[in-house]
């Protein structure tokens, strides 16, 4: 299964840039971009709009992302004089579009389906409100990056904490010490949410030992960690493959991921 | 065309009509323009004006056999061709008027209210704007009121037009001391005050071609 991606944008560089970066992380993933009008200006093209649903759609569902207003109506209206069968495997995910679409293009990669690679997109968002929203009106720089990862109310991070406590006694542990020469960063972070995403039925958490863990599969709250070459983490998962997730995970990262 | 005070209005008849509708917008291109650019970004007129001419093309190349192929038509190419929101949402006005009358080969009057009905549900939909909000909607939602109200008192289809162009135009008026709240124009504020609404006027425009054209 693979879920394709679209970005729409009012521009058609913007457009680029953003399959760029996404698929760095994600190659096995297809983006199509609807970027500009027709004539190459800004603004959202209809006609590139539809060209691009139908050329992400290999039949598993497309997630659709969008930077400004117009351009939602634009997808809308696309998605709405699309043959139904296909307009029902479309989901438009409003989230910030370069977080989205990184989250999302990891989701897809690994494999998982429609509504899964659109929630990985929709928590990319949840993510971004949480550093940047209303709670802290005076930004202060050092707490940015602490708050995405160690505020209890994301939703995901308070699930996959009660999911390895509890579970009665099943988690297993590992640490592993950081190889890579700048830490977790984007790509090893993608490489490992990608390695997870491979266990369905595993849930597997990630942090320094004796702080709030987030879950492997959400890269960028994994890349939010900020971990550096020499630090040691605690692999933490529960459920079916746990074993050989920690074991796999702790590997990895043992023996560096970026190369 | 002149002289439709039969009951029903056929695919000729809905051809006719939006050819009326291409004449006012192409007419009315420097007004609309005009008035987008004192309170939107100044391509209202000539966007539209350039999408019905783009109707206009499909229709001398082909004839749609039914009235919602004509509307679906109509729909597909305003999208294609308008920029910016307006596109989308008259795309979508017509698209759902076009559905809303299915594959019937001869509109009556219920029909015609039903589609205008249907138009509005669809920019609503689309833009998230409600009445008062300064928008197209403000024309588009007494015109569907009172179109539906023609029909239901047992008017033909020229009686529901003319109703529905007499509470768009009055729709339309009304916009001018509102304070926008949605599309490009809620930028401005209060600066927005004391302008017609660039969309509810050329909803207005465009249903009051339509009611000489069925007297």
């Amino acid at each position: 299964m693979t879920v394709g991606l679209v970005i729409v944008s009012h521009s058609a560089a913007l457009a680029s840039g953003v399959r760029e970066l996404a698929a760095q992380m994600a190659p096995g993933v297809t983006i199509a971009v609807a970027g500009g009008t027709d004539e190459g200006g800004i603004g959202t093209s209809f006609e590139r709009v539809t060209t691009a649903l139908a050329e992400a759609d290999s039949g598993d569902g497309v997630v659709v992302l969008y930077d400004l207003g117009s351009a939602l109506l634009t997808t809308e209206t696309a998605v709405e004089f699309s043959d139904p069968d296909a307009a029902e495997r479309i989901t438009v995910v409003d989230a910030p579009l370069v977080e989205g679409a990184v989250a999302a293009a990891v989701a897809a990669q690994s494999g998982t389906d429609l509504a899964s690679v659109a929630t990985a997109a929709q928590r990319a968002g949840a993510s971004w409100d949480d550093a940047h929203g209303s709670g802290a009106t005076a930004v202060s720089d050092a707490s940015v990056s602490d708050a995405s990862v160690s505020d209890a109310s994301v939703p995901d991070v308070a699930v996959a904490d009660t999911a390895v406590a509890g579970a009665g006694g099943a988690a297993v542990r590992r640490t592993a010490t950081v190889a890579d020469a700048d830490g977790l960063h984007a790509r090893p972070a993608s490489l490992l949410a990608r390695e997870v995403g491979r266990w369905s039925g595993t849930t597997v958490t990630l942090g320094r030992a004796g702080e709030p863990a987030v879950p492997v599969t959400d890269v960028l709250q994994l890349i939010g960690l900020g971990v550096r070459q020499g630090e040691t983490v605690e692999i933490a998962a529960s459920g079916e493959d746990a074993e050989a997730a920690t074991t796999t995970l702790a590997g990895m990262i043992d023996a560096g991921l970026d190369r | 065309m002149g002289g439709l005070t039969v009951a029903g209005c056929a695919a000729a008849d809905v051809v006719a009509a939006v050819r009326a509708m291409a004449a006012t917008v192409a007419e009315h291109r420097t007004e609309l323009t005009h008035l987008d650019r004192e309170i939107g970004d100044g391509d209202h007129g000539e966007n539209l004006a350039k999408g019905f001419a783009a109707v206009l093309a499909k229709l001398d190349a082909a004839t749609p056999e039914t009235p919602g192929a004509v509307l679906k038509l109509v729909a597909t190419t305003l999208i294609s061709t308008v920029g910016g929101a307006s596109g989308p949402l008259f795309g979508t006005a017509f698209l759902r008027a076009a559905t809303s009358v299915g594959d019937t080969a001869e509109l009556d009057a219920t029909a015609v209210a039903g589609a205008l009905e249907a138009a509005r549900g669809g920019v609503v939909a689309r833009g998230k704007a409600e009445p008062g909000d300064k928008t197209m909607v403000d024309a588009l939602t007494p015109a569907a009121a009172a179109a539906t109200e023609t029909a239901e008192g047992g008017g033909d289809v020229a009686a529901v037009l003319a109703a529905a162009a007499g509470a768009a135009a009055t729709g339309a008026a009304d916009t001018v001391p509102l304070r926008a709240r949605k599309g490009r124009a809620s930028y401005l504020g209060e600066r927005s005050i004391g302008h017609a609404d660039p969309g509810a006027t050329s909803v207005s425009h465009l249903l009051a071609a339509l009611a000489p054209w069925t007297s």
